[in-house]
């Protein structure tokens, strides 16, 4: 039968000759090897100083976006939630009072809005599940914390901010309001 | 004895003891850059520049740990236990000649501490009292990993030290001499013991490799199986002791094997030089050998595998001790036929 790679070696277990008895020519062998390795590149990149570049794609932190005016796309519909494999998804809902139409999109919004970093898998289903393209994950990294609540995150870290934007548009699932 | 020479010779015990301390905190530093070097990695670089102060960031760490005795051992044992393997390990220097003789003020100094006329002599011994820091560590430990590390240490010590006492007498049979001082003078120039007795220089190597508990021989303090061996219960600066042993008999071992077998502080074309310049320029020679074989010491270390009991036992008994037994009848040999006795 033919090998489907051309590694394949037959395996024996006749006696060693003199030579691999001495075992020297193999540690020297093995030796160079490692010499070799003394001027090759090494891959490492020194975290805090340079960044690894991201995919557009890559999914990170999360954010909930606003629209163009400033108003929160989020209508706490619950599907994230409900998308979510991790169960990192919790808010409330409430009715949009009268005044209120600068602030949010649409007669309901989210009150609260948390999601736990510690157990969201970052899968990006709740992304795909949201019809308001109000949540999205970002190339930004989740940053470590000595305490388990402070990966608690409520509106006060996801929703972006109006004088810093976030820009998802080279997300996969941009532009699709109203399609889905 | 003067009290100048007095004067003379604690000024060299305090530089040659500074120096070895130095060398070996460098060489944990120098271990961990190497093994990243070999792995493609880039090691320790974040205390200063290079990294060059990780070496005090290590001491530092090992004196703020806490320092703790365990309830069931012997405690006058288990403190003793690091004492003499870092004694044994440093004592040794004592009579390693360094350079060629120095001449400060007019007045000749010989760069070695005590000629001892049985100085090889000396360094057996020595080594193997060194046996007693682990055995001992290991014992007063009362565990039983520690006693496993200890037990393993011991036996794989003393089997080695056989063939690597057989191969210092081949050296010994050609110097005539027992002092390191004459052994190392006999290979004036470029006329090293490696070009006579080089199955001689690969037994001694691997013994020394095995003596000072270097990998592939580490087996006293595994950790896969042993969980550290003989230093399991130790810990803070009793460990950073053991630890620092072993740095300090690797370098005390890389210019033992130099002065055997590399000629010591001679180097070719040393003829041209003299006074004080070949002293120094003798230290330096020294010196880069010593690194040398410091070097290469990692690099089998990050090599090489493991070897397992049995087959370090097979190695040191069958295949070394017969391997040196042979080549000094060989030498005894040539020698007799040299000198015309037959």
């Amino acid at each position: 039968m033919q090998s489907l790679s051309n590694r394949k070696k037959v395996v024996s277990d006749k006696p060693m000759t003199f030579m691999e008895k001495l075992y020297l020519p193999a540690i020297a062998g093995g030796m160079w090897i490692t010499f070799k390795h003394l001027f090759r590149k090494n891959n490492t990149l020194k975290y805090p100083e340079e960044q690894r570049i991201f995919a557009p794609v890559y999914r990170g932190m999360h954010v909930l976006k606003r629209d163009e005016e400033g108003r929160e796309n989020c209508t706490a519909c619950g599907l994230c939630a409900v998308a979510c494999p991790a169960e990192a998804i919790t808010m409330e809902a409430a009715e949009r009072v009268k005044g209120e139409e600068g602030l949010y999109r649409e007669e309901k919004y989210a009150a609260t809005y948390d999601i736990n970093m510690l157990r969201c898998i970052f899968c990006g289903l709740c992304e795909e599940a949201c019809p308001k393209e109000a949540i999205f994950l970002t190339d930004r990294i989740v940053p470590s914390e000595f305490e388990r609540d402070e990966f608690l995150y409520g509106k006060d870290q996801l929703v972006e901010p109006m004088n810093a934007r976030i820009d998802v548009t080279k997300r996969q699932h941009t532009g699709q309001r109203g399609t889905k | 004895m003067d009290s100048g020479l007095i004067i003379e010779k604690l000024i060299l015990v305090g530089i040659i003891f500074t120096i070895s301390l130095l060398i070996a905190m460098y060489a944990t530093y120098f271990e961990r850059k190497v093994a990243a070097w070999f792995q493609d990695r880039i090691g320790p670089d974040r205390a200063g520049p290079f990294g060059i102060l990780q070496p005090l960031a290590d001491g530092v760490k090992m004196f703020m740990k806490e320092d703790f005795i365990p309830s069931n051992s012997d405690k006058w044992l288990f403190i003793l236990g690091p004492g003499i393997s870092m004694f044994t390990s440093l004592i040794t220097s004592a009579i390693i000649p360094w350079g060629e003789d120095l001449t400060i003020f007019g007045s000749s100094v010989a760069l070695q501490v005590a000629d001892f006329n049985i100085g090889i002599l000396f360094i057996m011994g020595v080594l193997s009292v060194g046996i007693y820091g682990i055995m001992i560590g290991g014992w007063a430990s009362n565990n039983k990993y520690s006693l496993f590390g200890a037990i393993r240490a011991s036996s794989q010590m003393i089997s080695y030290e056989l063939a690597m006492g057989v191969s210092v007498i081949t050296i010994v049979m050609m110097t005539g001499s027992l002092s390191l001082r004459d052994i190392v003078q006999d290979q004036h120039g470029m006329n090293w013991n490696i070009f006579y007795q080089p199955v001689c220089f690969i037994v001694f190597f691997v013994c020394a490799l095995a003596e000072t508990n270097r990998a592939p021989f580490d087996l006293p303090e595994c950790e896969s199986e042993l969980i550290g061996g003989y230093h399991t219960e130790y810990s803070s600066m009793k460990l950073g002791f053991f630890l620092f042993a072993e740095y300090v008999s690797m370098f005390i071992s890389s210019a033992i094997i130099a002065i055997l077998f590399f000629g010591g502080y001679n180097f070719p074309g040393m003829d041209y030089f003299s006074g004080n310049t070949l002293a120094i320029l003798s230290v330096i020679a020294f010196f880069t050998k010593i690194f040398f074989f410091i070097f290469v010491f990692m690099w089998i270390r990050w090599t090489l595998p493991r070897f397992r009991f049995d087959q370090l036992m097979h190695l040191g008994w069958k295949s070394l001790i017969p391997i040196a037994l042979i080549n000094l009848l060989i030498t005894g040999l040539v020698i007799a036929l040299n000198k015309g006795w037959f």
